[in-house]
């Protein structure tokens, strides 16, 4: 099955060109339906059943060394889950049929490389999924029509360049001080305490800090996701960012270092001052689309900063809140794609009044943001009050009360929107403005459900993450 | 040993021509220079099936690439292309001073350095290593070929269609 | 080849740090994008330089090579991917100057 993971999305996008070219509308259901399968397989954890049988030659044949765990599992739910999110909007945002199809491909293409980062136990191979996943991703930034869509592109491309050059440098250590590469010598070299392999980690940890857009290094993610055309950057904050850079730490967190008390500082105050930072630059954006991308930069921090906590409880804390901000901030942005639609604008102070007018997307809106915040009982309360306790394990009780105090400034920008935009006196100006179309509802629809359900019945869903987690 | 720092000296040199000549032609020369000389150094460093690949796909491909992008986008105005000349000529020039003071300060540092120990019979040859311990590099290669392949067909399209 | 190989980590550590230095530097004290995509090139060749180092003083050179080769296919690709970026920007601002791109708003 995990290889299936790898292949099956891969062949795809290359028997998608041997299509007639009328067929081209087909081929975003195609991705479709492939997605969906994948998230099936992730949600019912069909990974294991499916291994034994006739893929076992194959895999012996083509010898990935890929491991599935529940972390996995969570990623690849999250990409099912999200990219199909992504290709409804696209229905409904892009004009032609061609670009739907390139983007049906490009998604394709990431997707192959998610789900590498996700089953890989080797720290170059990271690298390389990585890369796979951010080319696909500024193809598909730079292939927008939008005004700034360069500009956007360049910036994730030069700080993607620099996370290359640090996870290569720090791959050159990792070869002197243990001569190995795989998690597992990595971890052997930390055990060790070479001092070596910890440079080598730092930088290792840097590079995923660019890539995860942790403050000091969050400058392109703005603009990347501002500049992008609404699939992207639905499909961008709710999985690739978080793949490439925060996944990979998770991961790290959980093979290799092992709740060791460098790495855990590191971790603490990178993610401390990332909430803190990311929110505060959240308070004072007009544009919707960059006030969510500065939230997901400091909800990201939230993750990070559950990593630096309590090992067990801190990486099942990380992983449901990377859950669930992958499924809410997708649906804001979906959100922001039908508000886009309908006004042609997303400068918040031209807006007013239209929860009157859309208001599914005011309601599915309303749900994620009070997710996000960590009301009860939306499903972000749980995940945030897991991340407090696990700080609150590892005696943490100043980080802790960082991200119980972030809370409240995050409630407040997500106020701050929800008044701008959809309460208050409904402008003359968007009389014209009716709710968006179904196709662009219903992503939004099922993701504020996923999260309604998730919160709701959440002690049931602890007991399977518990058991398919740790 | 006299022979190889020198040719590192060299290979920096490149770099460094590369990175403050004034014309981008110029520099995409300069780097094709720096490629060939790293490959050498690859080449004698025992590295040579990654010498070669240097060799052709860095010094000869890229630099193919590079120069058909300062062909196709013509040059600026004159005034405007010496305005940023001296701008950037301004902002560039400490960086030999700043390369060599690296480099003396770097040459003082003796501080031993736990390196694992040197097995020269633990690894076999690199064809071994890449097609049956790191295929799933190589289907990493195949895999950002495809993507490449997709990024030119839509961002080179895209201009095909602003012509019209 | 009959050069002597140096054994000491910090002769190939330096050289390694010049390059990145300079590639660095190309890319900060320019505006010109393609000049940019030539200081991102130099900074491959720095980390490709230590990779190969790495390898050859770790006994690891096979390794090493394989991971190179797979950098420099990875390299190659990025290239014609920005290459198409910045034709694309041209194309627009009928310019090469990164200083259109600072229109945004940080």
């Amino acid at each position: 099955m995990s290889d299936l993971l790898l292949l099956v999305p891969f062949v795809a996008v290359v028997l998608l060109y041997l299509l007639p070219k009328r067929a081209r509308a087909a081929g975003l259901w195609i991705a479709f339906g492939i997605l969906a399968l994948e998230a099936a397989a992730a949600a019912l954890d069909r990974f294991a059943t499916i291994d034994v049988g006739l893929l076992a030659p194959l895999e012996k044949l083509l010898g990935f060394h890929l491991a599935t765990d529940g972390l996995s599992g969570l990623l690849i739910l999250c990409t099912g889950l999200v990219g199909m999110a992504a290709l409804l909007v696209a229905r409904r945002t892009l004009e032609s049929v061609n670009e739907r199809f390139l983007f049906a491909n490009l998604v394709l293409v990431a997707v192959v490389g998610i789900n590498g980062i996700a089953m890989v136990r080797d720290l170059f191979s990271l690298y390389v999924f990585v890369e796979v996943t951010a080319v696909a991703t500024f193809i598909l930034i730079a292939a927008g029509r939008g005004d700034h869509v360069f500009e956007g592109a360049w910036k994730y491309i030069f700080l993607s360049v620099v996370a290359s050059v640090l996870m290569l440098t720090s791959l050159g250590f990792f070869l002197l001080s243990t001569g190995g590469i795989t998690l597992d010598a990595a971890r052997t070299g930390l055990e060790a305490n070479a001092p070596l392999a910890w440079i080598a980690m730092a930088l290792f940890l840097c590079g995923l800090f660019v890539k995860g857009a942790m403050v000091p290094f969050h400058g392109w993610l703005a603009d990347a996701y501002t500049a992008a055309p609404a699939p992207v950057s639905v499909f961008m904050a709710g999985v690739v960012t978080k793949a490439s850079g925060i996944f990979a730490l998770l991961r790290i967190a959980q093979s290799t270092l092992g709740g060791a008390t460098p790495g855990r500082e590191i971790l603490l105050v990178v993610g401390a001052v990332t909430i803190v930072g990311g929110a505060f630059l959240a308070l004072t954006q007009t544009n919707f689309k960059r006030m969510l991308a500065y939230s997901s930069i400091s909800q990201m921090g939230y993750i990070v900063l559950a990593l630096g906590g309590d090992l067990h409880l801190g990486i099942l804390a990380a992983g449901l809140h990377f859950f669930n901000h992958a499924i809410s901030k997708s649906q804001l942005f979906a959100n922001a794609a039908a508000i886009e639609q309908q006004l042609g604008t997303l400068d918040m102070d031209e807006m007013g009044g239209l929860g009157a007018r859309m208001p599914v997307t005011a309601g599915t809106s309303a749900v994620a943001s009070l997710s996000i915040a960590g009301l009860p009982p939306l499903a972000g309360f749980w995940s945030k009050l897991l991340i407090v306790l696990a700080l609150w394990n590892a005696k943490e009780y100043a980080f802790a009360a960082v991200a119980i105090l972030a809370s409240l400034v995050t409630l407040a920008y997500f106020l701050s929107l929800q008044r701008k935009v959809f309460f208050g006196k409904p402008l003359n100006k968007w009389s014209g403005a009716r709710e968006a179309s179904a196709g662009l509802l219903v992503p939004a629809v099922v993701l504020a459900l996923i999260t309604i359900a998730l919160g709701v019945g959440f002690p049931f869903a602890l007991r399977i993450l518990m058991g398919g987690g740790a | 040993m006299i022979g190889f720092t020198l040719l590192l000296v060299v290979l920096v040199l490149a770099a460094l021509w590369a990175s403050m000549t004034t014309t981008l032609l110029r520099a995409t020369l300069g780097l094709a220079l720096a490629s060939a000389l790293l490959s050498v150094v690859m080449f004698s460093m025992g590295a040579t099936l990654a010498a070669v690949m240097e060799l052709s796909v860095c010094a000869g491909l890229i630099s193919v690439v590079l120069v058909s992008v300062a062909s196709l986008t013509r040059p600026r105005s004159i005034q405007e292309e010496i305005a940023s000349r001296r701008s950037r000529l301004r902002r560039i020039w400490p960086l030999p001073l700043v390369l060599i003071a690296a480099g003396v300060a770097l040459s003082f540092v003796h501080a031993p350095v736990d390196i694992v120990l040197r097995l020269p019979q633990s690894d076999g040859d690199v064809r071994t290593v890449l097609w049956s311990m790191r295929q799933l590099d190589l289907f990493g290669q195949i895999l950002i070929l495809l993507a490449g392949a997709l990024g030119v067909l839509v961002l080179f399209r895209k201009e095909a269609k602003d012509d019209d | 080849m009959t050069i002597e190989m140096p054994q000491s980590f910090w002769l190939y550590f330096t050289f390694f740090v010049l390059l990145l230095v300079d590639g660095l530097w190309c890319m900060l004290a320019t505006r010109n994008l393609v000049r940019i995509l030539i200081g991102l090139e130099i900074l491959m060749k720095s980390v490709t330089f230590f990779l190969i180092a790495a390898g050859y003083l770790s006994g690891r050179m096979a390794l090493a090579q394989a991971l190179v080769i797979t950098v420099i296919v990875i390299e190659v690709v990025v290239v014609v991917v920005v290459a198409g970026i910045i034709l694309g920007f041209y194309r627009k601002h009928d310019s090469l100057d990164v200083g259109n791109t600072r229109k945004m708003k940080g």
